[in-house]
This record gives structure tokens, C-alpha cells and sequence, in this order.
């Protein structure tokens, strides 16, 4: 499903990248570690098209993402869904508004965001939170519904980066039990942490990113660095 | 599909405008600074123009002549001065019609209209002569002092030939300057005014970029991610065309009172109402304009992600 094929990305002053090349299969739950400055960033910027390599290609599916027209870039990035560590909502909206926009930026009819967004909201269990903004919400409640609006429009692939980084570990159990349903239903997923526990406890692939580098790739890896 | 994705952004659009007041309220600010001065300048071009044109036609050349000039040759003199291009027309006033105007004049005043009984009438006719233009009213004059054969008895017929040189010179030259001057102040002010809008409303959507970064992100296309603001920019628009127009109204007011003495007779609030759909239109169309360009502008430079 997604494939780096030689990737490079090389700044002024650091190498973010260096020959990086590694498949993701459908319905995969993989995790990224390495420490700040690894380049899991980087390689996440890589999938979503926000940053171009230096060198090498990323494919999702057969298509070279850095090949994709602006013009068609949008509908290739509603098949992903992306989570951040500073749960990047839109501040002026609601949170019945921020998944609304994903909706209709995706164009999907009234009937359905009508529907849909509450269901969502209580999937990840923020019932009647609805019409609350953002900075009404706790660190938590703004990562569920980061993490609502990755998953209504049923992407192909939901990204987290950090997700758990400014999260207690109470909240970050919840989330990372909502990644593995989301995973369970068939979309594949990868997630970056530096969190050891969240690692050791899932038993699943890891990728263990050090200065640019692929150090290891262990099908059911322990977070080891 | 289309209309929804219209409707949604048209609606995002309000939502976000009125969500961020403080911002929309400095681009309505702004733009409504940049349309008064469009309006004042328009306005004041105009009321210039048409007072110019108001003094220019009650300034012309009057041709007194002799009690006792042939009505033939005054009539024969109008015909060449009708002629000449640069006379838009010459008006004949005979003896007796100067005489009539000078008693409707004087009518309250007994004794002068007793004494005109005894002397007869003193007046000699007319000719009133309004010019294309104010700078040619010196050739014209020069044209009728250089008719010699205007004579009875080796005397000329022509009494006095009077034009205020000085006003209309003067007049000339103002008409001149202030187009000029107009113009200029017209396109540094408005330049300035609308540099001032796009850095007010470039400042909004700076403010905003992180969540245009977001839009992109979450695969919003380019009618998601602009069009809102450039709703916002066209709604801000819009509102400042209505509050300057409003503004003009007690601008107008004022400038009729102080300048009442100058300009005599022109009313400018009457103007201002006269010209009200023509104003409107222009400063609703320049709102929208502004406000889309500005957005249209600003938006650009943000949305590279």
C-alpha cells in the first residue's frame, strides 16, 4: 500500500532522510520510533505530500505521491487521515464544524454529515460535545476528536504522529485502543511515539528510524533504542 | 453538487466572518477609509466639474452698443459671431428690452422710473455672447474690436465691450490644475488606500494560515480553502460601501454649509442625492472589488501548502 523507495531528505544543515526504503501492506498497524530527530516526521510529511524528498519516490498504491497534481492532491489526501500531536483542529469551528468540513470538503450530502458526525463523536467517546470549540476541550477530548475527523470519511490510512505525547496515560491507553479498532476494521495505520509502554503493549510491526536511517523493522517489535 | 459546495462555502463564509469579529471588523475599517476618499474624490470631481461648468456659463462677453446703432448691423454682427466655432450663441437684447429690464429692475424705485419718462430711452441694445470654452472669450472680443466697418458717421457703434479677463483666467487655470491635481490625488490616495486593505486583510489571513495548513490537510481543495475568504473579503466589501456611503452624508453636509458662500447657488447635498445610485453603485462595485482582490491576493500567498 505504501512503499518509500530510496527516500532522501536532506535539509541545508541536517539529513532528515537517508535512503529510506521500507512496504506498508493493507491493514497493517505499524509503529515508528526513534528519537526527536529521527525523521518520523518527516517520513509522515513524506505520505501526506507536505514535503517533497530530496531524493527516491513514495508510493501509495501504485501512484508516485510527488507526482500527483495539485489539482488531484486533495482527493489523494482524503484517503488518508491524519492525527498530531498538537491535534491541529481548526479553532474557529465547533467540533460538529470540524468534522463537517472534512465532510464536505470530501463532498459528501447534508443527510449524511447530519448523521454521521454525531456517530462519530460517540464512537470516540465524546457524546454531547458537539458545539463545543476546541479550547472548550481537554488534551484528550481534542485528540478523540482529531481522531474523529482522521476516520469519517473511512480513509485507507489513518497517520498519527505523536498522538500520545501530551496525553496522560489513562487518555493514552483510550486513544491507542481506538487506533486498534480503527486498525481491526481494516484500515491500515501508522503511528510514531516515543512512548516504550504504548509500544511494548501493542506486540505489532516497528520501524526503528536513527538519524535518517533505517535501524530495524521487526514484525512484532518491542520499542527498542 | 455544485450548488451545495457554493451554498457550503458561501455559509462558511458568513460563519467565519462573523466569527472573527476583530479582524473583519479592521478589513471593514480599512476598506471603508479607502472607499470614502473613492467617494469623497468622486464626488468632489464631479461637484467641481459641474460648478466649474455652472460659473463658466454665467461668465460671457456683453457688447453694449450706441442709442443710436442700426439694429441691422447689431443683427448682422450676430450672425458672424454665430458663425465663428467658438461661440456656443449670442443673445440679442433690442433697446426697448433693455429698457423693460431696467424698469423691472428699479420698479420699486419711483423717482429714477419718472425721470427715465422724461430722458426717453437712454439704453443702447445688447448682444450677450457665451463662449465654447472661457479661454477663447479674448479672441471673440479681439474679433469684434477689429470690425471697423461698424460705424455711423466714422463713429463706432459699439459702446463698450466688457469681459472679466481676470475671472475667466483664472477660472481657466483652476479648471486646468484641479483636473490635474484631481487625478493625481485620486490615484496616490486610492493606490495608498487599497495597499492599506490588502495589508489588513493579508494580516487576517496570515493569522489564519495554520489553519489553512489544516484545510489542506484533511484534503480540502482550493473552492474550500479560498473561497470563504473570499466571501469574507466581498462581505467586508459590502458593508463598507454602506458605511461610507452613510459617512458621506454628514461629510456633505458640512462641506455645503462651509463652502455656501463659494459656491452660490449649487447645492451639494441635493447633488449627493441626485448622483445617490450612481455613488452607490460605484463604491459597491469598488467594495466587492477590493474586498475579492485583497482576499484574492492575500489568500495566495498563504495557501502554498
Amino acid at each position: 500500500m505504501i512503499y518509500f523507495d530510496k527516500v532522501s531528505k536532506i535539509y541545508p544543515n541536517s539529513v532528515a532522510l537517508e535512503e529510506v526504503s521500507f512496504t506498508i501492506e493493507p491493514g497493517e498497524f505499524v509503529s515508528v520510533v526513534g528519537h526527536s530527530g529521527a525523521g518520523k516526521t518527516t517520513l509522515l510529511k513524506m505520505i501526506l505530500a507536505e514535503d517533497v524528498p530530496t531524493s527516491g519516490n513514495v508510493y501509495f498504491d501504485s501512484v508516485d505521491i510527488h507526482r500527483v497534481s495539485k489539482r488531484d492532491l486533495p482527493s489523494l489526501r482524503r484517503r488518508i487521515g491524519s492525527v498530531f500531536q498538537d491535534f491541529r483542529l481548526l479553532p474557529s469551528k465547533t467540533a460538529y464544524e470540524n468534522i463537517a468540513f472534512t465532510m464536505e470538503a470530501a463532498g459528501r450530502p447534508d443527510e449524511e454529515i447530519r448523521s454521521d458526525v454525531p456517530h462519530v463523536l460517540d464512537l470516540v467517546g465524546l457524546p454531547g460535545k458537539l458545539h463545543n470549540f476546541p479550547y472548550e476541550l481537554s488534551g484528550g477530548e481534542r485528540q478523540r476528536l482529531a481522531i474523529a475527523r482522521a476516520i469519517i470519511n473511512q480513509p485507507d490510512l489513518l497517520m498519527a504522529d505523536e498522538p500520545t505525547g501530551n496525553l496522560d496515560p489513562i487518555t493514552t491507553a483510550e486513544i491507542i485502543e481506538i487506533f486498534k479498532k480503527i486498525n481491526q476494521i481494516g484500515t491500515t495505520v501508522i503511528l510514531t511515539t516515543h512512548n516504550k509502554k504504548v509500544i511494548d503493549n501493542l506486540g505489532r510491526r516497528v520501524i526503528t528510524l536513527d538519524q535518517g536511517r533505517v535501524l530495524r523493522d521487526d514484525k512484532e517489535g518491542r520499542y527498542a533504542l | 453538487m455544485i450548488r451545495t459546495n457554493i451554498k457550503r462555502i458561501i455559509k462558511l463564509g458568513f460563519v467565519n466572518f462573523w466569527r472573527n469579529g476583530l479582524v473583519s471588523a479592521s478589513s471593514v475599517l480599512a476598506m471603508t477609509i479607502t472607499l470614502f476618499v473613492i467617494g469623497s474624490l468622486y464626488l468632489g470631481t464631479s461637484f467641481l466639474n459641474s460648478a466649474l461648468t455652472e460659473v463658466k456659463n454665467k461668465v460671457d462677453i456683453s457688447v453694449a452698443f450706441k442709442a443710436d446703432a442700426p439694429e441691422t448691423d447689431i443683427l448682422n454682427l450676430k450672425k458672424d459671431l454665430e458663425l465663428m466655432p467658438e461661440v456656443v450663441e449670442a443673445i440679442y437684447s433690442s433697446r426697448e428690452a433693455e429698457l423693460a429690464a431696467f424698469r423691472q429692475r428699479h420698479q420699486d424705485n419711483a423717482i429714477l422710473i419718472s425721470s427715465l419718462s422724461e430722458v426717453g430711452n437712454p439704453f443702447g441694445a445688447r448682444l450677450n455672447i457665451k463662449a465654447v470654452d472661457p479661454t477663447q472669450y479674448e479672441k471673440i472680443a479681439d474679433f469684434i474690436a477689429g470690425k471697423n466697418d461698424l460705424s455711423v458717421g466714422g463713429s463706432s457703434i459699439i459702446d463698450q465691450v466688457s469681459f472679466k479677463k481676470d475671472v475667466v483666467d483664472k477660472l481657466s487655470r483652476l479648471i486646468e490644475t484641479s483636473q490635474r491635481i484631481g487625478w493625481a490625488v485620486t490615484l496616490v490616495l486610492a493606490l495608498l488606500s487599497i495597499f492599506a486593505v490588502f495589508n489588513t486583510v493579508s494580516l487576517a489571513i496570515y493569522t489564519s494560515r495554520e489553519e489553512i495548513s489544516v484545510m489542506r490537510l484533511v484534503g480540502a481543495g482550493n473552492p474550500y480553502v479560498k473561497g470563504p475568504f473570499m466571501i469574507e473579503g466581498v462581505m467586508a466589501g459590502v458593508i463598507a460601501s454602506g458605511l461610507a456611503l452613510a459617512l458621506l452624508y454628514p461629510a456633505v453636509l458640512w462641506v455645503r454649509d462651509t463652502t455656501a458662500g463659494v459656491y452660490g447657488g449649487i447645492n451639494l447635498v441635493s447633488f449627493y442625492f441626485t448622483n445617490f445610485g450612481l455613488i452607490f453603485l460605484l463604491l459597491f462595485v469598488s467594495g466587492v472589488m477590493l474586498g475579492l482582490l485583497a482576499s484574492f491576493w492575500a489568500v495566495r500567498r498563504y495557501t502554498k501548502i
